[in-house]
């Protein structure tokens, strides 16, 4: 397995939200967080990154407790992440953006014109302030800052939010060509057409409890089990 | 003498105040702009820049030249350093909280403040300038002859603050280039932007705080070594520059660099000019009077940006 969580708990301060959560994401697998608003997926990646301290429990990549490391050790060891809501760092250009992105691993001038490659709209727009982008432009540079890294591990939490359908198969099909690569992607998406477009398998979470983890096979044999975890 | 003269002579106490002001306001809205810190303890950093100036050169002998700029040198370093160590020993431990940081910074000011009263005592110091020599300015007139120059009696200024305006935009300058073109800016502004999304790109947050803080601290410590030849070193000296500097970042708008440098220049400038003309007072009634109506109706500073 590539990333790891074995009972995980975590929360905000004196409050706990996350209970024994476990996990496995293999190389070149999307597992696909599935659960209601509220139910602990932002949660979960926030602590995988080490942005909320881990009650106990134990993170794994690649065999490697990046649990126990000081937070910004985390994303060094390959870990990109994909913040809901994009959060990009304003004031800054989009070049410098990237710049941010390149610094965690070192990574080489080569690995940002792969990443342009990918998202050419984002070299017509090197030294444009990232706060005036367009929204989809933020979720290109936000997928663009982590792939700058070089991850063996992607963390997206909800890439197409907010966007029109061409945005959404771009990022789609960068999610994929991840996947070719042999990354491990962790995906938090809302929508269930396209969990079954892209996804591996699946992970049910419910009030910060693990419920089933099944394959997307097997999901589409049985809708019922979506209906249970995200249905109204 | 008339008008013209003098106010070009009010100008440049004025410029005088402002440059040392705006390194000291820098500092300032550095800190406040990466760290989210209120440092109530600023005024103290400038105070220990310039009791430490004394130090220096009263130990050094020899040219007064020689003391100053070993000073110059190392009272920043010095007071850089022991504001790294109050970030990690003290700030670090109370999570940067808004508002227990102020309390700990204002902890800090008595502290600093009695342990220098302690050692250095309550005189009042002198360092000597470096050089110091009168330069006669000329101003002009419409005569009988046209248009000449003359040297009207009393307008002059000193090398020495000539020199400290232009030391003032130099160190200036050279933060606006490190905050614009270096590594390190660019870690500072990512830092400032999103905390954590910095540690989510594996900048080392905390480093990033203890050299924010002590470079903020330095610029505060520069800017009284600057004018201690001027205005002599005493353990009191940081209360004023502590207030001017808080409204010169309120009106700069909190975090901006260029407002608060042109905000600096603009309450230096008026206060010098205000001094001269009317008295020091109103000059401080009338900022104190700039903030209140600021922040009435420019919350966020003249020159900075609204955040949600
Ligand atoms: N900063 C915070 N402080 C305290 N509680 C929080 C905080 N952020 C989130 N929570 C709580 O933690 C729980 C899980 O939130 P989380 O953001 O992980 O949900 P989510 O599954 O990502 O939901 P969504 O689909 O709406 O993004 C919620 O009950 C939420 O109220
Ligand atoms: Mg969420």
């Amino acid at each position: 397995m590539m990333l790891e969580l074995r009972k995980i708990n975590s929360g905000y301060g004196a409050a706990q939200v996350l209970r024994d959560v476990s996990l496995s994401v293999a190389p070149g697998e999307i597992l696909c967080l599935l659960g209601r608003n509220g139910a602990g997926k932002t949660t979960t990646m926030q602590t995988i990154m080490g942005l909320l301290p881990l009650m106990s429990g134990k993170i794994l990549l690649d065999g490697r407790d990046v649990g126990a490391l000081p937070t910004h050790e985390v994303p060094r060891a390959g870990i990109g992440y994909i913040p809901q809501g994009r959060r990009l760092f304003t004031g800054l250009s989009v070049a410098q953006n990237l710049e941010i992105g390149l610094q965690v691993r070192n990574s080489g001038r080569e690995v940002l014109d792969e990443v342009l490659d990918l998202f050419p709209r984002l070299r017509e727009r090197m030294s444009q302030p990232a706060q005036t982008l367009s929204g989809g432009e933020q979720q290109m540079l936000a997928t663009a800052r982590a792939l700058c890294i070089k991850p063996k591990v992607l963390l997206l939490d909800e890439p197409t939010e907010g966007l029109q359908p061409s945005m959404i198969e771009a990022i789609r099909q960068v999610i994929v060509k991840m996947r070719e690569a042999g990354v491990a992607i962790l995906l938090v998406e809302q929508r269930i057409e396209a969990v079954l477009s892209v996804a591996d398998r699946v992970a049910f979470i419910e009030n910060g409890r693990n419920g089933e983890t099944m394959t997307v096979a097997e999901m589409r044999a049985n809708p019922h089990v979506v209906d249970r975890y995200v249905g109204v | 003498m008339e008008f013209g003269p003098h106010l070009l002579l009010a100008t440049l106490e004025g410029a005088v105040t402002a440059a040392v002001l705006a390194l000291t306001a820098v500092g300032l809205s550095l800190v406040f702009g990466v760290m989210r810190v209120v440092n109530i303890a600023h005024g103290e950093f400038y105070m220990l820049g310039a009791v430490i100036a004394w130090y220096v050169a009263h130990m050094m002998g020899g040219h007064p030249a020689l003391g100053f700029f070993l000073a110059l040198v190392l009272a920043p370093l010095l007071v850089g350093a022991i504001a790294v160590l109050a970030d990690v020993i003290i700030l670090k431990r109370v999570d940067y909280d808004p508002e227990r940081t102020i309390v700990a910074t204002i902890g800090l000011l008595y502290i600093i403040q009695q342990l220098t009263l302690m050692t250095y005592g309550p005189e009042a110091r002198p360092v000597e300038a470096p050089f110091n020599s009168r330069i006669a300015l000329p101003w002009f007139e419409w005569g009988e002859n046209g248009f000449q120059f003359y040297y009207p009696w009393g307008l002059s200024t000193t090398s020495y603050k000539l020199a400290v305006i232009g030391a003032a935009g130099v160190v200036l300058l050279g933060v606006w280039a490190m905050m614009t073109r270096t590594k390190v800016g660019l870690l500072m502004r990512a830092t400032q932007a999103d905390r954590d999304m910095a540690l989510a790109f594996g900048i080392p947050v905390e480093r990033v705080y203890a050299l924010v803080f002590g470079i903020g601290a330095a610029l505060a410590a520069l800017g009284a070594v600057l004018i201690v030849p001027i205005q002599q070193a005493h353990y009191l000296m940081g209360a004023d520059p502590l207030l001017l500097a808080f409204i010169v970042v309120i009106i700069g708008g909190l975090g901006s660099l260029p407002g608060t440098v042109l905000a600096a220049l603009f309450i230096g400038l008026s206060d010098g000019i205000i001094s001269v003309f009317f008295s020091p007072t109103l000059a401080k009634i009338l900022a104190t009077l700039l903030v209140g109506l600021v922040l009435v109706w420019r919350p966020q500073g003249l020159f900075g940006t609204r955040t949600a």
